[in-house]
């Protein structure tokens, strides 16, 4: 059996007829991750002992009837959530030898599920980069072309469950950082609103943006998934008091009548064709399936990149001015005194972009530029926010591409940070706005996947899954496996 | 001196406090670590305080009562939205790299505090505003070698920032202020009030203008005032430094200076060219502090008797003197104790506040004693005054009475009875003592009845010797003039 082929929903299931022991599904995972990853490069740690003391554990309890949702199934979490005893980097040399004493909210969750944590997933440092390549461990190669990032901030998440190296993953997007990548990679990924999904434990980038969320391979595992993710975490403040509804209960809600609107602005200038067309036989699906397409306007899209671009560098600014060296973390050696342990520490401990980034923002915040900036973003994010009430009043979800382009060759736009950060342009306003949105893989340009986003409004999650799950009853590009990765 | 300093005819300072009250609270303010003094270094410290990746901050609803109760007793307006913003600036003693405190919408703005000065007579302190924030925590640069030491335990704890308007006119004036406030925070159980741990500190922003001028001079910001003495110090020197460099010819600079309280002299620390640009800005992880009046009047329920009010009930309840209710009400707990103790003395109410007020307080103070570390209790001190008041005891018997309870000899009465210090009042028995003193010295009683009337107090002296001070000294009195004729 192809273990490795099937999905979250399919192996909960084999699981639980007894088809498969998770021990089993643990070994031949690891022994995959060991064979393929070399390529990929989606692992920055792998737990191979702990994961088959839990997948051991799992069985246990399974024996003993006290199976939960995930019990025995092996996940993986992006190396920004805090794991009890095991390392995590955030892939920056900053944090390589930092070893979090407690779980974040989202890996107690799943443990409490009784999902098999295979390892931490490589990442973009500091979750700062849309193609993996600001990684201190490397960066990740797209398992649809080697030569080609997967996206970043969560690459590795998104590569391995590509390669089919573990059937979901853990991501975060603070601009498009789960989103774009499950678009490059051809995978379903989901950006929860804004406090739906606990941040306690997941290292902080910019706070007012932040958000956990899975990368699968269908809206089905992704709804099963986001049911272990969610809930409210009173050690979360900005986490919202809300009950989690059963994702996976409306999946196959019917989509007659379903209001779609297509942002003009979202189809302009800079849109690939090829991913435009693949974007625009998708909406010809949704029409079959009983959906009314229009028009609308996003009047505020193109203020999105330069609002996120002062938002977020302020708030990491602040975010990491914890890492200075004293008490944990990467510290210079042999420092002559204060001044230079920070100079040193920082400097020798962060990567170039997070330093552009927290120059920025530390610019954008300082006396005399911060009603230019800060607060001037602070009102266009408002601006941003109001375009999409004012659309959702008259439709239910918003659909247009995930990224203008797909998946581009390792190195092309590492020089040119204007060009990396338009690799976002459709999915920052979401964040500003605090709005759930999804991607779904939609077509190919060439031999790369194209993604299709869908933003909802808020705690709507359960209408966008259901929306994409319909979708993917339609269509086989969520079942196309990277060439080798069969 | 009069009182007067030369230059107070030309100049006029100008003086705001900001007072960092340590909130009482058990646990921090954005995390479940204990508060509590002297704990063995970064014992009380967990991954919050220690701004470790991925924790995020928890507001204590204790810390938000407290301050709305500090805002409702200084009659200020308490936000109903209030925003907490991050300063940032690197210190080894501040784990995140920023301060959790409030900037531009703080909990408490507008109020006012009324003291008393000198003479006698009152002044409205107006108070800008009063904010939340995070203590950071403490470096140590003894005993290392070299290095420096940080200590996290008090990172986190809750101060409440309190800020006055510049209405402070003199040193005595600035002191008279922060004593109040240290009262009021101490009758409002938000803070512990000890200045050595830090509890209660102060900063003075301190300026001078010729008088009559209307604008403010360039004020300089006085650190490490940490009691009543040294607030007083640092600011007349501060004062004097600005008129010798005005009246120099020169211009006082804008900076943060040092009081050394071992030379008496302030010195710079930092200039405004050099000072901090802490980068505020809206901390993302907390959303605003929205109130309910609910909330409010839930707090509002909970305000004690105030200080000034205290003091007003003592004069008119108790028919106090002013100054005695002063004294009375300079804390809650010498109220509480005057009041128990005048109940205990059925009602000997200005016998009671003589005692509390002199003997008490003065052993209180020799001991170095809080007053509720009283060896003599309120019903203890009540049960004397009570004997001294049914004519048991005499005043001077009683202070040997309190200083057998102050050695823990047990209350009044059983003192009194098993030393048999109970004053004789049978009128029989004090005037056959009489007889027998006037019959031992005819000497004495010829020379009084020749108009030698001094000698009333020698034959008074010899009575009470004779009955070991016991002798009723009324009746003592009557019955020598009756015999005396």
């Amino acid at each position: 059996m192809s273990l490795h082929r099937l999905g979250v929903r399919q192996l909960a299931d084999a699981l639980a007829r007894g088809e498969c022991s998770s021990v089993e599904l643990t070994q031949a995972l690891l022994a995959r991750i060991r064979r393929l990853d070399g390529d990929f490069n989606s692992f920055i740690t792998v737990t191979e002992e702990q994961a088959l003391d839990q997948a051991a554990e799992a069985d246990r309890r399974r024996a003993a009837g006290e199976a939960g949702p995930l019990t025995g199934v092996p996940i993986a979490h992006k190396d920004i959530f805090c794991t009890d005893g095991v390392r995590t980097s955030c892939a920056s040399r900053m944090l390589d030898n930092f070893i979090a004493p407690y779980d974040a909210t989202v890996v107690q969750r799943f443990k409490a599920a009784g999902a098999v944590m295979l390892g931490k997933t490589n990442m973009d440092e500091f979750a700062m980069g849309s193609s993996n390549e600001t990684s201190y461990y490397g960066p990740v190669r797209n398992p649809w072309d080697r030569e080609r990032v997967p996206g970043g901030s969560s690459g590795g998440s998104a590569a391995a469950v590509a390669a089919r190296l573990v059937p979901a993953a853990t991501g975060t997007d603070t601009g498009g950082s789960i989103r774009q990548p499950a678009a490059l990679c051809g995978l379903t990924g989901v950006k929860p609103t804004y406090g739906r999904v606990s941040r306690y434990g997941m290292i902080a980038f910019a706070s007012s943006l932040d958000q956990g969320g899975p990368l699968c391979r269908s809206a089905e595992d992704a709804a099963l998934i986001l049911e272990v993710m969610a809930g409210f975490d009173p050690r979360d403040s900005t986490s919202v008091d809300r009950p989690v509804p059963r994702y996976s209960a409306t999946l196959g809600d019917s989509l007659e009548g379903l209001e779609i609107g297509l942002p003009q602005e979202y189809f302009g200038d800079g849109l690939e064709p090829a991913v435009a067309a693949a974007v625009e036989q998708a909406v010809r699906v949704f029409e079959r399936l009983g959906a009314r397409v229009r028009q609308i306007r996003l009047p505020n899209t193109a203020l999105a990149v330069p609002t996120y671009y002062v938002v977020a560098p302020a708030e990491c600014s602040s975010n990491l001015s914890r890492y200075d060296g004293v008490r944990f973390g990467y510290r210079c050696r042999d420092p002559e005194d204060l001044m230079d342990l920070y100079k040193r520490t920082r400097g020798e401990g962060f990567g170039a972009e997070v330093k552009r980034r927290i120059m920025v923002g530390t610019y954008v915040l300082s006396a005399g530029y911060y009603d230019a900036y800060y607060l001037k973003a602070q009102k266009l994010r408002r601006l941003i926010s109001a375009d999409f009430q004012a659309a959702f009043a008259e439709v239910d979800v918003i659909l247009g591409p995930t990224s203008p382009t797909p998946a581009f060759p390792l190195g092309a736009r590492l020089e040119d940070p204007i060009q990396m950060y338009l690799s976002d342009i459709y999915t920052i306003a979401a964040n500003l706005a605090g709005l759930p949105a999804l991607s779904i893989p939609c077509g190919f340009a060439g031999h790369l996947p194209v993604g299709l986003q869908l933003i909802g409004d808020y705690f709507s999650e359960g209408r966008l899954l259901n929306a994409a799950h319909r979708y993917q009853q339609e269509t086989d590009w969520h079942e196309r496996i990277p060439p080798g990765c069969e | 001196m009069n009182g007067m300093a030369d230059w107070e005819t030309d100049w006029e300072p100008v003086i705001g406090l900001e007072i960092h009250v340590q909130l009482a609270t058990r646990s921090k303010i954005f995390s479940g670590a204990a508060t509590a003094y002297g704990a063995a270094p970064n014992t009380q410290a967990c991954a919050v305080d220690l701004g470790l990746p991925g924790v995020l901050p928890v507001l204590n609803e204790a810390a938000v009562r407290m301050a709305v109760k500090f805002g409702l007793a200084v009659e200020a307006r308490i936000a109903r939205r209030s925003i907490f913003a991050r300063k940032n600036y690197f210190y080894p003693d501040l784990p995140k790299g920023y301060q959790i405190s409030q900037y531009e919408l703080p909990i408490v703005e507008g109020g006012r505090l009324e003291i008393r000065l000198e003479d006698g007579t009152t002044k409205v302190v107006g108070i800008t505003r009063a904010h939340l924030e995070e203590d950071a925590g403490k470096s140590l640069h003894e005993d290392f070698h070299g290095l420096s030491g940080i200590d996290l335990n008090r990172a986190g704890t809750p101060l409440l920032e309190v800020v006055s308007e510049p209405d402070l006119r003199s040193a005595k004036e600035a002191v008279a202020y922060m004593k109040k406030l240290h009262t009021l925070v101490r009758y409002l159980e938000i803070c512990d009030g000890n200045m050595q741990e830090g509890s209660f500190r102060c900063d003075a922003n301190v300026s001078v203008r010729r008088r009559g001028q209307h604008e403010f001079g360039t004020r300089t910001e006085l650190k490490n005032l940490n009691s009543f003495r040294f607030v007083e110090r640092a600011i007349r020197y501060e004062i004097e430094r600005q008129i010798d460099i005005l009246e120099g010819g020169g211009s006082v600079v804008q900076e943060t200076r040092l009081y050394d309280p071992e030379r008496d002299e302030t010195r710079p620390m930092r200039s405004k060219e050099e000072a901090f640009d802490y980068r505020y800005f809206p901390d993302p992880d907390l959303l605003p502090l929205v109130l309910e009046e609910g909330f409010i009047e839930s707090v509002r329920a909970t305000l004690p008797e105030l200080p000034d009010a205290k003091r007003e009930r003592f004069v008119y309840e108790y028919g106090l003197s002013p100054y005695e209710a002063e004294v009375l009400t300079a804390s809650r707990e010498l109220a509480d104790y005057f009041e128990a103790a005048e109940q205990a003395s059925e009602s000997e109410t200005k016998l009671t506040a003589h005692w509390v007020m002199g003997d008490l307080l003065g052993a209180l103070n020799k001991a170095g004693l809080e007053i509720t570390q009283s060896p003599v209790t309120a019903s203890m001190l009540g049960g004397l005054v009570r004997r001294i008041g049914d004519g048991t005891i005499s005043g001077k018997i009683a202070k040997q009475v309190f200083e057998a309870m102050w050695r823990g000899e047990g209350d009044a009465d059983r003192i009194i009875e098993t030393k048999g210090l109970r004053q004789v009042t049978d009128s029989a028995a004090i005037e056959k003592v009489v007889d027998e003193v006037l019959a031992a010295h005819p000497q004495q009683v010829e020379q009084y009845r020749a108009g030698k009337e001094k000698l009333f107090g020698f034959f008074v002296g010899q009575v009470m010797k004779a009955t070991q001070g016991k002798a009723n000294p009324a009746q003592v009195n009557e019955i020598l003039r009756r015999k005396l004729g």
